[in-house]
């Protein structure tokens, strides 16, 4: 029998918060194990939790981007699990009334865009760090990142593909970033994947027993931990074996998922309302606020582009996926209204040089103002596009604009017409056995007064008026 | 001429403005008297003299100074589990035994703030988890009336400090109880204020949305005293309630004719100790003679009390417990194999019988499956115990009942029966469940020489009716002046 | 038996507590007893009651996003039975 993949995801993110989701710790990383802890978040006796106004704002700001229904009313539920990395041994959470339900994100698939609806977007806290020894039965615990607010996002089981997933997580990231409420990064784990993965006869619609996956902490493992996963299920399937229902950890260096016994014993949570803490309202004036602060989110940027400017998907898709590289196009675009001309020389040249820098445009010393500078001289003939390349090479090192640049160079491209012409006769009187074959139909041999022309005016002859110059004096000795 | 250890806050307080006495002497006669009978009441769990007296000589310079509140120098007990920064606060408990908090609770900083002279932390049942104040690791109390009693609980070092005169008075808390039992056994005054009306940030959770911190005292009067220096909104505190605290020394004179005060019969109905009955119908008399009118009513939910109490309180210390497990404080045990063995270790020889009764039962009702029989239906339980006491302040200013079913036990009698030690707590408990303030007050002695108490209970957040009403029975009584025969 | 001792064990488990065999027995029989006496809660009609999770009616407060000073790394320690650098220190947790 053939079998489909049904694929659900929980993503964790952690929220740009100064302080943590309830007591007043700072939330930056980096810091000696458990300098950045106080009575609440280390869980000491007697201690109450205060809700951070910001993390809800913020949690707000990224329901209504996945179109989500705000509950005025919700609820702070504890999740019971003994873990060294949770001092209380419960996690503050959401439960039986998270603050926002439904909604969903777009996504593009090969067969056109997609949907995936979600079930719901809640907050809660984040756990501490466990270091194990490798020498030693020992590890150690630092509660440094204890309290530091999270959202977890849950989609439907709607996803039928790693890719599907890559794309999925690719979406709420760039989402989470545009909207400056995370900083998306999987490495560190402030923007974290579980994945529920089942299997079901193709064409069926009932859901197999799932798996859930976790520690795949990058987009390359979330695709090759499903897909593993997914052909594990398929293979014991096949064998007539049955899934079990389990969690299961993806080995990075092996690319295999295992199960984690260990913590299986205890799946019994036992979620009640957090009686420190009151229900929570959200205002629907809060919500009207923070809508109308909204910026415009990457699906309907890309789109714009593509409408308004001419600018085809694939580039529009690239520029958009970073918020500051398509505030970059834009502000150029302002300044030099040809919308791809910019998009060209960003999408290449300018994609070249930032390779290299991981903060991206944030690095570019080339400010929109000077590319624009550099693309109109490309526009009125002053430079050729070839130099322009080598222009830009000097303002990414220096920060210089072209103009200046071009001075110091020398690089102003020959335009005078009296000037090109006596050159081009000089080299056509150097040259007459080439200019006869020419004449008698050597046609190809154009190229090479050409490149004569350029030699002797170090390549700053303008190409256009060279070409119509040497035709019309070949023509004048034929 | 009585001792100095016998008088009330206030009278103290006078003296102390009058610079008839000051308060290291005070604190002096106060330490002199924990000498004489501490070894036979056992009301604390620790005495600090030296940094009391510290405190006593600030109090001097600020009352000299001019810069003293009404409390200023006044020597005070407060249970074990209220944390005190930089000293053992173990909260009755082997599992926090070497416990020493880096932050002091709010109610410990507002005493301080005062000047009130801290004592020492008060003798309680282990997590405040009983009726006796014989759960405590540190051995039970005894009622300062009959060594062999118990002087009720959980509060019970805070109620027998109070009454053997080891302190002038002191702080408590009350989840199902812990405050007004106690105070009825050892004949003292003592309130459970509104759910809200006091900060319970630093206060050691047993069951959060039942925990209260309350007063002990001798007399209305000190409670008043003691609840303008403790009550107030903290914004650390998510379920303090912010609005205008009164000044409730100001309702200790107002007069009570033609207050209503109504009956439950549910409460009545329960009634067959002689003892018992004798006080609570002395008490109404006295109140009809003063121009309190009483009426019957039924608070029908009353009768389950218990039961829902004893399903939501476990739920959540179940909770509120398990972040005891060796990792960041407190006891750890040896020679584990592993870290859940560590955690399993740790926590048997930490908690003692009851806790862990009540950890097991907690966390049997919030099971997967049990839930919706159990926390659920205590918690709908509960609204309606809620709305009938609603209903009932519609007719009557405050209920009148007594505060508990017998006068004070033998120790050891109920400890071996968990059932017989919660009924204890039938009329005390549903007063937590709705979050309403109830003060408990002397209302006699019971044949062979021990206290019986009753118990008013007012609507959210009318403390001071209930002061209102307990002063102007006192002037009418001189049950509370009566000291134990020690 | 309302609660079988399987189910003591389980809670014992959920609740991290070792049982000696003659508490298991002990407990048994008094959890027993008081989930029997909690049977009268069946007899309340509350179709269509609102569960009260505490007695506070008012929404939970908001705290301003500010940064206040940590403990110190030995404050935060101080209390720790067991310690290695500025670290709590526990058995080897498996995964
Ligand atoms: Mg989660
Ligand atoms: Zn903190």
């Amino acid at each position: 029998m053939e079998y489909e993949p049904v694929i659900g995801l929980e993503v964790h993110a952690q929220l740009l918060t100064d302080s943590k989701a309830f007591c007043s710790c700072t939330t930056r990383f980096g810091a000696e194990p458990n300098a950045n802890t106080c009575p609440i978040c280390l869980g000491m006796p007697g201690v109450l939790p205060v809700l951070n106004r910001k993390a809800l704002e913020f949690t707000v700001r990224m329901a209504l981007a996945c179109n989500c229904t705000i509950n005025e009313m919700s609820r702070f539920a504890r999740k019971n699990y003994y873990y060294p990395d949770l001092p209380k041994n419960y996690q503050i959470s959401q439960y039986e009334l998270p603050v926002a339900t439904g909604g969903w994100v777009e996504i593009e698939t090969s067969d056109g865009p997609k949907r995936i609806a979600l079930t719901r977007i809640h907050m809660e806290e984040d756990a501490g760090k466990l270091i194990h020894d490798d020498q030693r039965p020992v590890s150690y615990v630092d509660l440094n990142r204890t309290g530091v607010p999270l959202i977890e996002i849950v989609s439907e089981p709607e996803i039928t593909s790693p890719e599907e997933a890559a794309a999925y997580l690719r979406a709420l990231r760039s989402m989470l970033v545009y909207l400056r409420i995370c900083d998306g990064n999987m490495e560190e784990g402030s923007f974290r994947c579980d994945a529920n993965v089942s299997l079901r006869p193709k064409g069926s619609t009932g859901l197999g027993v799932k798996t859930e996956l976790k520690n795949m902490n990058s987009f390359r493992f979330v695709q090759k931990g499903l897909q593993y996963e997914i052909d594990r299920q398929n293979t014991a399937l096949e064998n007539g074996e049955r899934i079990v229902q389990e969690t299961r950890l993806f080995n990075s260096s092996t690319g295999v998922t295992a199960s984690m016994r260990s913590k299986e014993q205890a799946h019994d949570y036992r979620y009640f309302p957090d009686p420190d803490l009151l229900p929570l309202r959200v205002a629907p004036e809060l919500v009207e606020q923070i809508r109308g602060e909204l910026p415009e989110l990457p699906a309907e940027k890309r789109e714009r582009f593509v409408r308004d400017l001419g600018i085809p998907g694939y580039d529009a898709g690239v520029l958009t996926a970073d918020r500051d590289l398509a505030a970059y196009f834009e502000g150029t675009v302002e300044l030099f209204p040809n919308p791809k001309a910019v998009s060209n020389w960003i999408m290449t040249e300018m994609m070249r040089k930032l390779k290299g820098e991981e903060n991206g445009i944030a690095e570019c010393p080339v400010s929109p103002q000077q590319l624009a500078d550099l693309l109109k001289l490309i526009d009125d003939g002053t430079i050729s596009g070839k130099m322009a390349k080598t222009v830009f090479e000097e303002m990414f090192a220096t920060g210089q604009g072209p103009d200046v640049i071009i001075k110091e160079k020398g690089l102003v491209q020959v335009s005078d017409a009296g000037e090109l012409l006596s050159i081009v006769n000089e080299i056509l009187d150097k040259n007459p056995g080439e200019v006869s074959k020419y004449l008698g139909g050597k046609t190809q041999l154009m190229g090479f007064f050409v490149g004569q022309i350029m030699k002797a005016t170090k390549g700053k002859a303008n190409p256009a008026m060279v070409n119509q110059l040497l035709a019309e004096e070949l023509k004048k000795r034929g | 001429m009585s001792e100095l250890y016998e008088l009330t806050a206030w009278e103290l307080a006078g003296l102390l403005k009058e610079k008839k006495v000051g308060s290291v002497e005070i604190t002096n006669a106060v330490l002199k008297r924990i000498e004489e009978v501490e070894d036979r009441v056992n009301a604390y769990v620790t005495v600090t003299p030296d940094s009391a007296l510290e405190q006593a000589r600030e109090a001097d310079r600020r009352l000299a100074a001019g810069e003293a509140g009404p409390l200023t120098g006044i020597p005070i007990a407060v249970k074990d589990n209220m944390c005190f920064k930089g000293r053992k606060t173990t909260c009755g408990s082997r599992i926090l035994a070497n416990f020493v908090p880096p932050y002091d609770a709010a109610v410990v900083e507002l005493l301080r703030k005062e000047g009130m002279v801290i004592l020492g932390s008060a003798n309680m049942d282990e997590f405040a988890m009983g009726s006796s104040t014989e759960t405590s690791h540190w051995g039970p109390t005894h009622n300062p009336w009959n060594l062999e009693a118990t002087p009720g609980g959980s509060s019970g070092g805070s109620a027998a400090a109070v009454a053997a005169c080891e302190a002038i008075v002191a702080l408590g808390s009350d989840t199902g109880g812990s405050i007004r039992l106690p105070a009825s056994y050892c004949g003292v005054t003592g309130m459970k204020p509104t759910y809200g009306a006091v900060s319970r940030y630093g206060l050691v959770a047993y069951a959060s949305s039942l925990d209260q911190i309350g007063p002990f005292g001798r007399d209305a009067k000190d409670l008043a005293l003691l609840l303008n220096v403790i009550c107030g909104h903290d914004p650390r505190d998510s379920t303090s309630v912010p609005r205008e605290v009164p000044d409730f020394t100001t309702f200790l004179d107002k007069p009570v004719k033609g207050m209503t005060l109504g009956m439950p019969k549910e409460f009545f109905s329960k009634l067959d100790n002689p003892d018992v009955e004798r006080c609570i119908g002395e008490a109404k008399s006295v109140m009809e003679s003063m121009g309190i009118s009483f009426v019957e009513l039924s608070l029908p939910h009353l009768d389950y009390g218990i039961a829902a109490y004893y399903i939501i309180a476990p739920s959540e210390a179940s909770s509120n417990l398990a972040r005891y497990d060796g990792v960041k404080y407190g006891h750890r045990a040896e020679g584990f194999t592993s870290m859940i063995d560590m955690y399993c270790k740790t926590r048997a020889e930490g908690f003692g019988p009851e806790v862990k009764r009540r950890i097991m039962l907690g966390t049997y009702a919030l099971s997967s499956g049990y839930y919706d029989a159990y926390y659920l239906k205590a918690a709908k339980v509960r609204s309606l115990i809620t709305q009938d006491f609603r209903k009932a302040f519609e007719t009557c200013d405050a209920v009148f009942c007594p505060t508990s079913p017998t006068p004070p036990f033998k120790i050891g009698e109920k400890i071996d029966d968990p059932i017989q030690m919660y009924l204890t707590d039938v009329f005390t408990i549903p007063v937590n469940m709705a979050g309403l303030p109830g003060i408990a007050l002397p209302g006699g002695l019971s044949a062979d020489g021990l206290p019986v108490g009753f118990q008013l209970i007012a609507p959210h957040f009318e403390e001071a009716r209930l002061v209102q009403l307990a002063a102007a029975f006192q002037r009418e009584t001189d049950h509370h002046l009566k000291r134990p025969p020690l | 038996m309302k609660i079988t001792s399987e189910e003591v064990d389980y809670v014992a488990v959920l609740g991290r507590l070792t049982l000696e065999p003659e508490e298991k027995i002990k407990y048994q029989s008094q959890l027993d007893d008081i989930l029997k006496y909690m049977e009268m809660l069946s007899e309340v009609d509350t179709d269509d009651v609102e569960p009260m999770a505490g007695p506070v009616e008012l929404y939970t407060p908001l705290r301003e996003d500010e940064v206040k000073p940590s403990l110190q790394v030995d404050e935060a320690l101080a209390n720790a039975p067991e310690r290695e650098g500025s670290s709590f220190k526990v058995p080897k947790v498996i995964e």
